[in-house]
């Protein structure tokens, strides 16, 4: 168990958004959060991330305790998140793109007395990613003028030049074309070999395919959990997200 | 793969070239403008431009808008004119104080507006620089509603006499371009690499595990202390020191000049810094309000070309021609 979350609560005012939520995420597993529109997700998502700050509960990392932890510390630590709007730098080009992430790690970060071209040194990991993701012919494109899809995929590579061990994938296939859903696909399964994943998808052709574990959420508290066998078949589940008359 | 990346890099290389003909081009004529024009004159824009430059820094590249960058320059101002007549120090002393002075107050007053984001960042630097302005106006050493005045030029490393005109201007110049270079520099380096990114998009740097509070606080301290590397200079040129510089008309002066001229290029904020001071100094000798015909400008810019004179003209059909832009 890489990433857990014990009893998580998150209130907005008089609005209790998320509600005693228990999630864990596990090595070598994809796992999946789904549920209606509004039911969530993304306020988890924002939790677990410390992007927001829980009502209360708890959360650990690693085995290290993160519900005080600044953002940009959770994801030193491991934990990286994407967004559901794609998150890349548009004017700056998708090499760049890339190398802003591995600039971090590659400790290339705060010396503003030397040239760009230090940075070379990470055009190889940088190059290899993109490759990686078949983006290598576009490397010199401004990241703004990729297509929808290839930002997503983008978005995944940056993610992974941070070589995380845990990845949190805000809706990675959504608005994509079928070409690209296959290959992110791929790339999710191929990542997940070795860290963990959770990711939010209304997509449930990729979920089923994808996913190890699924956590349905409603109304900001959990419906059912389980494999996607036992979680499709839950009477309320069918109720509540995919309609009483699903078969 | 390899054709294009060929294609890109002799751009690159015919950009490049052309970029260091222009530059040339640019530092002969200000090497030979001082015999044209009235020196002062010149030292005053190159002042602004350093201004502007410093400013650029944090609002061109780092995406954050202060409107209390007068703080700095005229912080500076009384600082070098302080050191340098009542404590006899020599100028380039008092020009290095009036950085550090500049960069202290950068690094308290960006410590709170860090905090927060757009108009409310704004408001923090505008309060506290006016805080500032109020100090200026009651405190001993600033002589208040007077200022400071007949601050010595003195001599550069106890030898240059910068009494003589020729003198000064190329003392001026010269740290004006050494300005100039460090912004450059600090844009084009791995810090202005993320500097870039957390203004292309704040989240996403966060989410890479970038405090970005801490390398917004680290531009503002730099172009906080350009901007009194600015100040310092213009209280030698101009040997007095007063409330003009610290107020907030100040502040917004130098966003029209970076706007105008271009924000987010290097280039940019010198003409744009020029520009504004050739129109003042023209118009206050006619009677003509020169705020009214700045705000037709500004609307005039805002309109017409947002990308400020250099950048329409990087966007242009002849920039293309010239390798410095690659066609669409």
């Amino acid at each position: 168990m890489v990433l857990s979350a014990r009893d998580l609560r998150r209130d907005f005012g008089g609005f209790t958004a998320v509600n005693n939520v228990n999630i864990d995420v596990h090595h070598a597993k994809v796992h999946a959060l789904i549920g209606p529109n509004g039911a969530g997700k993304t306020t988890v998502f924002n939790l677990l991330t410390k992007f927001l700050q829980p009502t209360s509960g708890k959360i650990t990392l690693l085995g290290q305790d993160i519900t005080k932890t600044a953002p940009a510390r959770v994801a030193r630590m491991g934990l990286v998140r994407s967004f559901q709007i794609s998150a890349i730098f548009p004017h700056l080009t998708v090499l760049e793109n890339i190398r802003v992430a591995l600039q971090r790690p590659g400790n290339l970060s705060t010396q503003f007395w030397l040239p760009l071209s230090k940075l070379d040194v990470l055009n190889d990991r940088a190059m290899e990613l993109l490759t990686s993701v078949g983006l290598q012919n576009q490397c010199n494109s401004l990241a703004a003028d990729l297509s929808y899809g290839r930002k997503r995929v983008l978005e995944i590579a940056t993610t992974l030049a941070l070589d995380p061990k845990v990845l949190l994938l805000d809706e990675p296939m959504a608005g994509m074309g079928g070409e690209d859903v296959g290959m992110v696909a791929e790339l999710i399964r191929d990542v997940a070999k070795t860290r963990a994943v959770l990711m939010v998808e209304h997509n449930l052709n990729v979920v089923s395919d994808l996913c190890d574990h699924i956590t349905v959420l409603q109304r900001g508290e959990i419906l059912a959990e389980g494999d996607y066998a036992t979680v499709s078949n839950d009477e309320q589940v069918k109720i509540a997200y995919m309609g009483t008359d699903h078969d | 793969m390899t054709e294009i990346s060929m294609t890109s890099e002799t751009r690159n290389q015919t950009a490049n070239r052309v970029q260091i003909a222009l530059i040339i081009a640019l530092l002969i004529a200000l090497i030979f403008a001082p015999f044209v024009l009235y020196p002062v004159f010149l030292m005053k824009v190159l002042c602004f431009a350093l201004f502007a430059s410093a400013f650029n820094l944090l609002l061109g590249f780092t995406g954050l808008l202060s409107f209390g960058h007068a703080a700095f320059f005229g912080g500076a101002v009384y600082f070098t004119a302080h050191a340098v007549k009542e404590w006899g120090f020599s100028p380039e002393a008092g020009i290095l104080l009036g950085v550090a002075g500049a960069a202290v107050m950068g690094l308290v007053i960006g410590f709170f507006a860090i905090r927060r984001q757009g108009i409310y960042f704004a408001m923090i630097t505008l309060a506290l620089s006016q805080m500032f302005f109020f100090f200026c106006l009651q405190a001993e050493f600033t002589k208040g509603e007077d200022g400071l005045q007949g601050v010595p030029r003195g001599h550069l490393l106890r030898f240059i006499d910068l009494n003589e005109p020729l003198n000064m201007y190329f003392f001026v110049l010269g740290v004006f371009v050494l300005g100039v270079f460090a912004v450059w520099r600090i844009v084009h380096s791995p810090f202005g690499m993320i500097l870039r990114s957390i203004r292309e998009n704040e989240n996403r740097a966060i989410s890479l595990g970038y405090s970005v509070n801490l390398y917004k606080l680290g531009a503002f301290v730099m172009s906080a202390a350009l901007a009194g590397l600015a100040g310092g200079l213009k209280a030698l040129v101009f040997q007095f020191a007063t409330l003009t510089d610290v107020a907030w008309q100040m502040s917004g002066e130098v966003i029209l000049m970076t706007l105008l001229g271009g924000i987010g290029t290097i280039f940019g904020p010198i003409f744009g810094a020029a520009f504004v001071v050739t129109v003042q100094n023209y118009l206050s000798t006619t009677g003509f309000p020169v705020t009214v015909l700045t705000g037709l400008i500004f609307i005039v810019c805002v309109l017409l070309f947002r990308r400020g004179i250099v950048g329409e003209f990087n966007a242009s059909n002849l920039a293309v021609k010239l390798g410095l832009k690659s066609p669409k």
